[in-house]
């Protein structure tokens, strides 16, 4: 008989699976490029809200933000499509078996210049995704031109200044009908992870937009996307906390300094104020915050809107609980005397 | 571009139809007054084309529907081609109905019998018509002096109207009803299917119906009593439409569609493809509810042509029977993501109902000019499976085909219909029910990996150049794998080597040659001993069989016949070149691009037997046109 102690097994979370069941390849991204702490917060949250990795489907359209689900979740299909379109592409996907979750990444350019029409068509239609702009106003991939992300200003590294007003993207998701919407930055650890896992519990379109600086392109004084730039103007509107659905919920809050929000699932997230009136839940009061932040030059970070109530397409496309994809024929199929009582109708 | 549709009975009004048979047995019977022939020319029996002249937005089409259906309810083979301009209401539109015994139903070139009710084009209308011809107007525009070779019949339309009694707004509606029952009238159509034909057309609103009636009876009784028939043409009744249904080729394709087991159909509006998704919205809500009440489809109206291809091909990706229908300026739109589908092998099936391009061109014209540029729709070496359906009844079939094939070689397929086949009425045998199971192409289930343990997707494991591929949510930890369009080697992983490169492209390559072995055959027809061949497609066949009579009535030329059923060709189509000295390529568009994808096809020595007949006007293709360039090539 062994006296000897048991080494401790890998650590697990609460569906058996070890932190290494949601790693990607490796990243081909510069070093110190913010998508690549983008992915590990990802990895997190996943590992974190016990998410299976079968069930998700990532997806992404063109650039250097769009390269990186190839470095998180292997064992999640993953879509990498055409520039600018991946809303369509994960609407289809849902479309086929809504009983997936999806995640979307996209950079700036990708979303808000090539990709704008068809990025507030799916806010519009609240599909029930993340969305995630891993945002750094230059597009990487080709050698550092502006993004329409760029604030007014703004200095590339060849001296050329932006001059036309910047694309606030969470505003125009607010207006265009996502019901979660944020705004984080790589460097935030702790923020962006809370953040991501409530996005998890959400069910509707969730639009966080992530300030990613580039290393390469947009690291550099007269930048306003560069990690000192952020770290030197980011202005936090809340603290966000999440207390996922299986961890105890008791935990005692004070309601006059923090929003309480029940998520879908049953998770709840805790919103510390640090503005005291500010209300997430309310569409016009974040639209004028944000507006205002663009004026005073802040980088305001935080959940700016959340609506847990809003039906999404599924639900008003009233589709059967199997996915769509899978149906057998007998469903799929109408019988004979269908096509006979139709052939009568146009005799 | 939005277009009414006013062609397709509505489902309510068709659901009505036990109703309409029994008061058939009610109808007033109205016997043929005597008139033998009283021009002292031969009767022209079952042998005509009418054309209606009208202004668009005038009702014009339910009484040429109502006209179409009585003499289709008399057994008449018939035909209706509407010639309708891009706009809602005011601009010249023409309707063409053709009845013809030997059941001819391409457009005829000439016309027998005008019925001018546009004040605008009724000058040019007459002028047009061949000598001997018989013209029918509104009595104000009076036309009889501008020709002294035809037959005229001058009506007093307003006033005819005015008799009936109805209210001011909706004198415009009825008024072109009062010509149906002038041309019954003329005619010899019974006034009983008339009847029959309106209280199909008006199911639903039995107000409109009688007031319509009495419009019809107005002029019936007009010509009755004031007109003198002195033409040569007559209806009478046969037994060539028994169990034949009539219906647009949009519908056909819906309904193939949801026999099909579409699952997600994803669209934007565009003339003259709107109409396929509509009707097929009503089939699905109506056949496709599943015992939880809840929907096996959905469908989204897209936010433009990108998304809609876009959401295509996610959803293909995620395993379900997924299309969308569009019309040239969408399908240009949908060139990116169609090459993706191709490269990263997704299922996609892409209804093209081709219009007259470039550009906007004649939205509401007919053309079948995608071709080359649909079979290769893309940057980079890109090729794509077409099918070439030629009736309502292939409309239907093909749905099938083009599921099955699509998701057997995991690559988008295209079916090329046209505004003419999709939107004009057709005869038609009823449609046979799918006669094989669907089949989903090569999907591991979790249980198959178990087994396998793992999976290359893009590996050619059995030699057809088609790869095994899983699904989004597959419960097993070996089951996903990266879908990109950028270079990728057996396993899907990112890959810029050469030899990954160009063994990928072999492989797809390969597959699209098996496909040639999958797609539809064509149908044959072999002439003893002609060494003339004829190769068309789509709704060019119908002016085909019609022009091959005529060569061989009228010049005694005996012509082989190709129908090409699908691209890529078939053994049997390099046979028929091989079998002809020389072969007439005729199809709808400028530049010869059916001809142009044949010759990169045939063995080189071949390619000077095919000889090109473009036919490229908007209008659909008629057998004169084909008959005439045919011969005079022949050197005839």
């Amino acid at each position: 008989m062994s006296t000897q102690p048991t080494p401790p097994g890998p650590k697990t979370n609460r569906i058996g699976l070890t932190v290494i069941d949601y790693k990607g390849g490796k990243t081909t991204l510069c070093a110190g490029c913010g998508h690549n702490a983008i992915s590990e917060r990802i990895v997190e949250a996943m590992y974190e809200m016990g998410v299976q990795p079968e069930r998700l489907a990532k997806l992404s359209g063109i650039g250097c933000s769009s390269k990186t689900p190839a470095y998180f979740m292997n064992r999640s299909h993953s879509f990498n499509s055409v520039h600018g379109r991946m809303p369509s592409v994960a609407e289809g996907t849902l479309l086929a078996n809504h009983t997936l979750m999806a995640l979307g990444i996209s950079g700036d350019g990708d979303t808000a210049s090539i990709g704008i029409g068809q990025f507030t068509h799916l806010m519009r239609r609240n599909l029930p995704m993340i969305y995630i702009i891993e945002d750094n106003g230059v597009y990487g991939l080709t050698k550092g031109q502006f993004s329409a992300t760029a604030d007014v200003g703004s200095k590339l590294k060849s001296g050329v200044v932006n001059e036309l007003p910047p694309i606030d993207t969470c505003s125009l998701a607010i207006q265009m009908g996502a019901t979660f919407v944020g705004r984080s930055f790589s460097g935030d650890k702790k923020q962006l992870l809370a953040m991501l896992k409530a996005a998890i519990a959400h069910r509707g379109t969730v639009m966080l937009d992530v300030i990613s600086p580039c290393v390469t392109f947009n690291d550099h004084d007269g930048s306003t996307k560069s990690y000192k730039y952020v770290q030197a103007h980011e202005e936090l509107l809340q603290e966000v906390n999440f207390v996922p659905f299986f961890e105890d919920i008791s935990v005692e809050y004070d309601a006059g300094s923090t929003v309480d929000v029940t998520m879908h699932d049953g998770s709840r997230l805790r919103l510390r104020k640090l503005e005291e009136d500010y209300d997430p839940t309310s569409k016009i009061q974040s639209i004028t915050r944000l507006a205002e932040a663009q004026e005073k030059g802040e980088i305001l970070t935080g959940l700016f809107y959340v609506n847990t109530h809003t039906p999404t397409l599924i639900d008003h496309l009233n589709l059967t609980d199997a996915p769509l994809a899978t149906l057998p024929e007998s469903l799929v199929r109408p019988g004979r005397e269908v096509l006979e009582a139709v052939m009568e109708e146009l005799r | 571009m939005l277009y009414n549709k006013v062609f397709r009975p509505s489902r309510a009004q068709s659901a009505a139809l036990f109703f309409r048979k029994a008061e058939r047995m009610s109808s007033t019977e109205v016997g043929p007054r005597s008139s033998a022939g009283e021009s002292g020319q031969a009767r022209v029996v079952n042998d005509l084309s009418i054309q209606v002249a009208t202004v668009n937005g005038s009702g014009s089409q339910s009484s040429n529907t109502v006209l179409l259906r009585s003499i289709f309810q008399m057994g008449v083979p018939v035909s209706g081609k509407n010639l309708f301009p891009s706009n809602i209401a005011g601009l010249p539109t023409w309707f063409t109905i053709r009845a013809n015994k030997d059941e001819y139903v391409a457009r005829k070139k000439e016309i027998d019998f005008l019925v001018a009710m546009n004040p605008e084009t009724a000058r040019e209308d007459v002028l047009s018509l061949p000598a001997g011809a018989c013209a029918l107007y509104d009595e104000p525009l009076a036309l009889h002096s501008l020709r002294s070779d035809l037959i005229f019949y001058s009506v007093p339309f307003d006033k005819l109207v005015a008799a009936i009694g109805v209210e001011a707004k909706l004198r415009k509606l009825v008024r072109n009803m009062v010509y149906v029952g002038v041309v019954a009238n003329l005619l010899e159509i019974d006034m009983a299917e008339v009847k029959k034909a309106i209280a199909k057309q008006f199911a639903s609103k039995a107000k409109a119906a009688a007031l319509n009636l009495a419009a019809a009876q107005a002029g019936f009784d007009y010509a009755q009593s004031s007109l003198r028939k002195h033409d040569r043409f007559y209806v009478q009744r046969m037994d060539k439409t028994a169990g034949k249904i009539v219906v647009d080729g949009n519908s056909a394709a819906a309904l193939g569609c949801m026999f099909a087991g579409v699952t997600v159909v994803t669209w934007y509006p565009i003339t003259p493809s709107s109409s396929l998704v509509e009707t097929l919205i009503d089939y699905l809500r109506e056949y496709r509810i599943g015992p939880d009440g809840k929907a096996t489809f959905a469908v989204v109206q897209a936010e433009d042509e990108l998304a809609a291809i876009g959401m295509v091909v996610g959803a293909g990706w995620a395993g379900a029977r997924s299309m969308t229908s569009s019309s040239g300026p969408g399908i240009s739109l949908m060139a990116e993501f169609v090459g993706l589908a191709y490269y990263a092998e997704i299922p996609a099936v892409i209804w093209d109902i081709q219009r007259v391009g470039p550009s906007t061109g004649l939205p509401t014209r007919t053309q079948q000019s995608d071709l080359s540029f649909v079979a290769t729709l893309s940057h980079g070496d890109t090729k794509h499976i077409m099918l070439l359906p030629a009736s309502v009844a292939e409309c239907f079939s093909m749905a099938q085909d083009a599921f099955n094939l699509s998701e057997q070689f995991q690559t988008p397929v295209f079916v090329m219909s046209d505004l003419d086949l999709g939107m004009n009425n057709w005869m038609s045998d009823p449609f046979v029910y799918p006669t094989e199971p669907m089949r989903r192409g090569k999907v591991l289930s979790k249980e198959e990996l178990d087994r396998a343990g793992k999976f290359f997707r893009y590996k050619d494991a059995d030699g057809d150049g088609v790869g095994y591929r899983t699904l989004p949510g597959t419960d097993h930890p070996a089951a996903a794998y990266f879908t990109r369009g950028s270079g990728h080697n057996e396993s899907a992983q990112y890959s810029e080597r050469p030899d990954d490169y160009a063994n990928n492209m072999e492989r797809l390559n390969r597959k699209f040659n098996a496909a040639r072995a999958a797609v539809p055959r064509p149908e044959v027809i072999k002439a003893p001993n002609s060494k003339i061949g004829i190769l068309a497609f789509g709704t060019s066949h119908w002016a085909i069989v019609e022009s091959r009579d005529q060569l061989r009535d009228e010049y005694k030329i005996e012509t082989s016949y190709l129908r090409l059923r699908a691209y890529p060709f078939t053994r049997e189509v390099h046979d028929f070149i091989e079998q002809h000295d020389r072969v007439y390529v005729v199809e709808q568009n400028r530049d010869a691009q059916m001809l142009g994808l044949l010759k990169l096809d045939v063995r080189p020595e071949l390619v000077t037997r095919l000889r090109s007949i473009s036919y490229s006007n908007g209008l659909p293709l008629d057998a004169r046109s084909v008959t005439d360039a045919l011969t005079t090539m022949e050197g005839k």
